[in-house]
């Protein structure tokens, strides 16, 4: 039936669009930004609801037209919202000075809601007009979803975002034609001659109106700023755009921390700038190594002064600055893990010339995966393992970290890095130094516990941890630190006027000599953290330093409220620098999204009420009242992401590479509960007649308790099975995950359908109703699982899943 | 937006009724339609001082740093769109990605190159001109240079037009100082960035300060000093311009 294709496609188009322009405004602004204005404009999808609780009688009598109208306003609204965003001087590094950005955010929210307002209004009122499809509609929603999340993914690899957006729009107008095929008379024809320059319009909508600039804060900007300064290449995909800018007037000179004792000039560069940021350099290199020598004036050079030769794990080599810093050093052998496919590509053949060939040669072996995957996969061991410096220092200034899952710096993580070490081998990580100071005592706290786990009886002989003016470098060592070795190391440091901060002896008349802090809170934080006073410095300290755990991956996290309240109270005097704007912008977003939800839900309600009281005959004031009806609703959208999200963090680890995860993940969700749903309908067609509100009734029972048992078996199963299934083939891993994931799902995809069915037939007025609730709480439910997984851990967030899903069968589940 | 149309009429006035040549600009400000604006962002700015005199090292800052606060005209440093804004205590956008940083920071760079009245500083990130303009009241010469070339080009024109005749500025690439001038009393590098240029370091006179804001944006969140003493050793200081402890209580 076209009508059902047409939900498939609008469906699919729709997520497709919340990707894309996630990535649009990761270019343009920074992501924390990208994720709030995302969260919000999906309210469009509660705000249908209700839109359609005042106009459903009037739009279901021209089902088709109205429809095919609202996925071609859809398609239309899509490339303009796009297009006028782009033009609002939004600017979120002044949120705090200026009211004005304020109205600018508010004008975003609502032009991106115009999209998702359209397709939530043609999909609900599918479901208010064809209710014995309910569970058939659902089905096409959600494998609509799955594979138009799919299908983005892979076409950001090959295509602009821009093309990106206009394919988009032609597959709304791809389902407007479906649905009009339903229509009869003029209306049709006249549908149809509209939508050929429709397509056309869309289709020729002009790549400069849509293209993203980066604002002009962004690195990116300011270096093409220099004159002479222009993109010598570019490549895009779902991991982020790259740029590569040739400087020829005013080199780039990038040595992030370099020593003050150095008069070491690098060689020309060129900058690699990620989504307009975090600049990385190709440096030039010729042949001649003691060109490179200003690499061993950073702290990251720390290790290679301990160790002789070192069999070397590069996580993170970007653009090879890691690479040559182990050569310089003689290194025995290099494996360079490097996440983005691109960036190894454009080093490794567009500019090898440039770049020295420095990707070749026959010590080096080159890894395109997730740092922590491919250690857990790895067999191999080694004296030195790196982590790198990759992320911008503002970006790591402002905070905007906070909300990044990372599976890198856990505890677990750390105790797998160990693992890998040789007798005497080092780990070595390397992260700006910010004031006052947070991830280097979180990284020396994650060390400790990490180091305990594995039985380290002396963890405080096992650690070492340096400064300079700009960076931190920690060294965990596999045994104890030797005499010969804290020689070296003091020998280093003083070389290169760098601080000692932490080694096994250390004393107070030591630290704080070059760079110096207010006090010298290293010292003192690391001392406290090995006494016996760890836990209470921790709870005393103003910034959160508990380890990061796989359960709750947010090493980033440093915001602890009181802090927070204390620099909203010194704002106006320097407290604005120091507040994390990642978790500000989450909680905005919460509070923000509740009180949109809470409006727009209690608003029809008097309306509702009015129009059942002059219908009321047949079954329609028999059914379940208001606060049950937006509680099953309520509680299934939470609960239905709840899950999603934890598994795709869990799957992350698992299929080494968050981009596999989220496109596996999210695509098994979508299509198994499709296929659930789906079974519904087929439950509730045979059941038919009178009796079917109480056996959907026991339908909804079976099919939660279904999801309580399959849930409960991974919590316990998951973290084992994923163990020892870690080191087989991506194929047979993605397989897996399937497998793992139909069942759930299966049973996830029958609550909706079964109960918005079941409303259908009790109390038809309703369902656009329950609808909205849905949206509104699927939206509140991504927003409130980061900030649940931040502070309660992921398994909290599923076991709440799991409460919620209980409580909507017993308010739903029964008969009566 | 009437009010502003006639403000900007008064400005418009003031400007044309600038003596051209020998009257320093600034005493044709005294009595400006900002000065009361002005006088409001000294005294906040000296509260927020005290609010942080256990972190910056002092209640109060030099009694001629807050004399060239209340005496440069920042409302000639701002675009027009900001006007109002000129004399809040806020960074503020001045296009192409660079902002005039807020003028409490203004102050306590300032005060901490610790400028003598022959002293020769020099700037790195002209900017607007403001920094300059505060520098030039307070010592003898002032470099500065800017790498962006529109932002050098209006900010010679405006410092030339208000008067600032100690004020050297150039188009170009910073990282090697200006060694015809050099060696300096002090330095600001208001350019971000992850390194120190080591000829800068060279350019400082033994005994000399540079001063280096670090953060993002609109948002500075430390101060860098860098100071060279007379036997060449450098050493730097990391200083918060807000109150703020990370030990609720000291650690034993």
């Amino acid at each position: 039936m076209p009508l059902l294709f047409a939900v498939a496609a609008l469906s699919g188009a729709a997520l497709a669009f919340e990707i894309l322009v996630m990535r649009l405004f990761a270019i343009i602004q920074w992501h924390h930004v990208a994720y709030m204005v995302i969260s919000l404009a999906l309210l469009g999808y509660g705000v249908a609801g209700t839109f359609l609780a005042f106009t459903k009688e009037w739009l279901k009598r021209r089902f088709d037209l109205a429809f095919a109208a609202s996925a071609a306003l859809f398609a239309l609204s899509a490339l303009a919202s796009v297009t006028v965003v782009e033009r609002i001087p939004f600017n979120p590094l002044e949120f705090g000075w200026d009211f004005d950005q304020q109205l600018n955010l508010a004008a975003l929210y609502l032009l991106l809601a115009l999209p998702f307002f359209f397709v939530a209004s043609a999909i609900g009122l599918s479901y208010s007009h064809l209710t014995r499809e309910i569970g058939g509609i659902y089905r096409a929603d959600l494998l609509g979803a799955g594979l138009g999340s799919l299908a983005i993914i892979g076409l950001l690899f090959v295509l602009d975002p821009e093309d990106g957006l206009r394919a988009i729009g032609a597959l709304g107008l791809i389902a407007s034609a479906l649905a009009l095929l339903g229509a009869k008379g003029k209306g049709r024809l006249a549908g149809f001659a509209c939508l050929a320059p429709l397509l056309a319009l869309v289709l020729l909508w002009p790549g400069a109106l849509i293209a993203p600039t980066p604002s002009e804060y962004k690195a990116l900007s300011l270096a093409l700023r220099v004159p002479g300064a222009e993109i010598i290449a570019q490549r895009t995909s779902p991991l982020g755009r790259l740029d590569l800018v040739e400087s020829p007037t005013i080199p780039f000179r990038h040595a992030p921390g370099l020593s003050l004792a150095s008069r070491l000039e690098p060689p020309e560069q060129l900058g690699l700038f990620t989504d307009g940021d975090s600049m990385q350099a190709i440096t030039r290199f010729e042949g001649d190594l003691e060109r490179l020598a200003y690499l061993d004036m950073q702290t990251g050079a720390l290790p290679y002064h301990l160790l002789e030769r070192p069999k070397t794990l590069l996580l993170g080599s970007g653009t090879g600055g890691g690479i040559w810093l182990a050569r310089l050093h003689g290194a025995a052998s290099i494996d360079a893990v490097e996440l983005n496919p691109q960036t190894v590509e454009l080093v490794k053949d567009r500019f090898a010339a440039f770049a020295g060939h420095v990707y070749e040669g026959p010590e080096l072996s080159v890894h395109i995966a997730e740092a922590r995957s491919f250690v857990q996969t790895t067999q191999a061991s080694y004296d030195l393992i790196q982590l790198s410096l990759l992320d911008s220092f503002s970006a790591a200034a402002a905070g905007v970290h906070a909300l990044n899952e990372s599976a890198t710096y856990t505890k677990e993580a750390f105790e797998a890095y160990l693992a890998r070490l040789e007798e005497g081998g080092l780990l070595a990580i390397t992260r700006w130094l910010r004031v006052p100071p947070r991830d280097a005592l979180k990284l020396f706290a994650t060390a400790l516990q990490a180091l305990e786990a594995r039985g380290a009886s002396e963890p405080e002989n096992q650690l070492a941890l340096i400064r300079g003016w700009k960076t931190t470098t920690l060294l965990v060592k596999n045994g104890a630190f030797e005499a010969d070795e804290i020689a070296a190391l003091r020998r280093f440091c003083t070389e290169r006027w760098f601080d000692l901060a932490y080694y096994p002896g250390i004393e107070a008349g030591e630290v704080n000599r070059y760079n110096l802090l207010e006090r010298p809170y290293l010292y003192l934080g690391t001392k406290a953290l090995i006494g016996p006073q760890a836990q209470s410095f921790m709870g005393n300290y103003k910034y959160a330093l508990e380890p990061a755990t796989d359960d709750k991956p947010y090493f980033g996290h440093f915001l602890k409220w009181r802090a927070l309240v204390e620099l909203i109270g010194l704002r106006a005097k320097g407290g604005l620098a120091l507040v994390e704007w990642g978790y500000v912008i989450l909680l905005a977003t919460l509070a923000l999204a509740l009180a949109a939800s809470a409006v727009f839900i209690l608003l029809p309600i008097p309306f509702l009420k009015r129009a059942a009281r002059s219908r009321s005959q047949g079954p329609s004031s028999e059914g379940p009242g208001f606060a049950r009806i937006a509680g099953y609703f309520f509680a299934l959208g939470l609960a239905f992401l709840f899950i999603e999200i934890a598994f795709i963090q869990r799957f992350t680890l698992f299929l080494g590479h968050p981009l596999y995860a989220v496109a596996v993940v999210l695509a098994a969700f979508l299509v198994f509960a499709g296929i659930g749903s789906g079974f519904s309908q087929w439950l509730t067609k045979e059941a038919g007649g009178p009796s079917s509100a109480g056996y959907r009734g026991r339908a909804i029972a079976i099919a939660i308790s279904g999801i309580i048992l399959v849930a409960l078996a991974h919590l316990v199963a998951l973290p084992p099975l994923i163990e020892s299934a870690v080191a087989l083939p991506r194929a047979a891993k993605i397989a897996l995950a399937l497998l793992l994931i139909a069942p759930l799902a299966f049973f996830m995809g029958m609550p909706f359908p079964l109960g918005l069915s079941r409303i259908a037939h009790d109390r038809p007025a309703l369902v656009p109703w329950a609808f909205g609730i849905n949206g509104f709480a699927s939206v509140i439910s991504a927003v409130l699982a980061t900030l649940l997984a931040i502070h309660l851990g992921f398994t909290v967030v599923v076991g709440l899943a799991l409460a919620l899903y209980l409580s909507a069968a017993l308010v739903f589940g029964r008969a009566r | 937006m009437r009010a502003r149309a006639g403000f900007l009429w008064v400005i418009g006035l003031l400007l044309f009724s600038v003596p051209a040549s020998d009257v320093c600009a600034d005493d044709a400000y005294a009595g400006d339609a900002y000065a009361d604006a002005r006088a409001a962002m000294v005294r906040e700015i000296e509260g927020d001082v005290r609010a942080t005199a256990r972190w910056i090292g002092k209640g109060e800052l030099d009694p001629r740093v807050m004399e060239a606060m209340g005496t440069v005209p920042r409302h000639e440093f701002v675009p027009e769109s900001e006007l109002r804004w000129a004399y809040a205590n806020r960074p503020l956008p001045i296009g192409y990605g660079q902002t005039i940083s807020q003028p409490y920071i203004v102050a306590l760079m300032t005060d901490l190159l610790s400028p003598g009245s022959d002293d020769a500083v020099l700037e790195i990130g002209t900017g607007s001109g403001y920094q300059a303009a505060v520098l030039s009241r307070l010592v003898g010469e002032v470099y500065t240079i800017e790498i962006i070339p529109e932002l050098a080009a209006s900010a010679r024109k405006r410092l030339a037009r208000l008067g600032y005749q100690n004020v050297a500025a150039r188009t170009g690439d910073g990282y090697y100082g200006w060694e015809e001038h050099a060696p300096f009393d002090g330095i600001v590098v208001t350019a971000a960035a992850g390194q120190i240029p080591p000829p800068l370091i060279e350019q400082l006179k033994p005994g000399g300060r540079m001063v280096i804001p670090v953060g993002s944006p609109f948002l500075t969140q430390e101060l860098v000093l860098v100071e060279k003493d007379a036997a060449g050793a450098v050493t730097t200081r990391a200083l918060l311009p807000v109150a703020f402890v990370p030990f609720t209580r000291a650690p034993e």
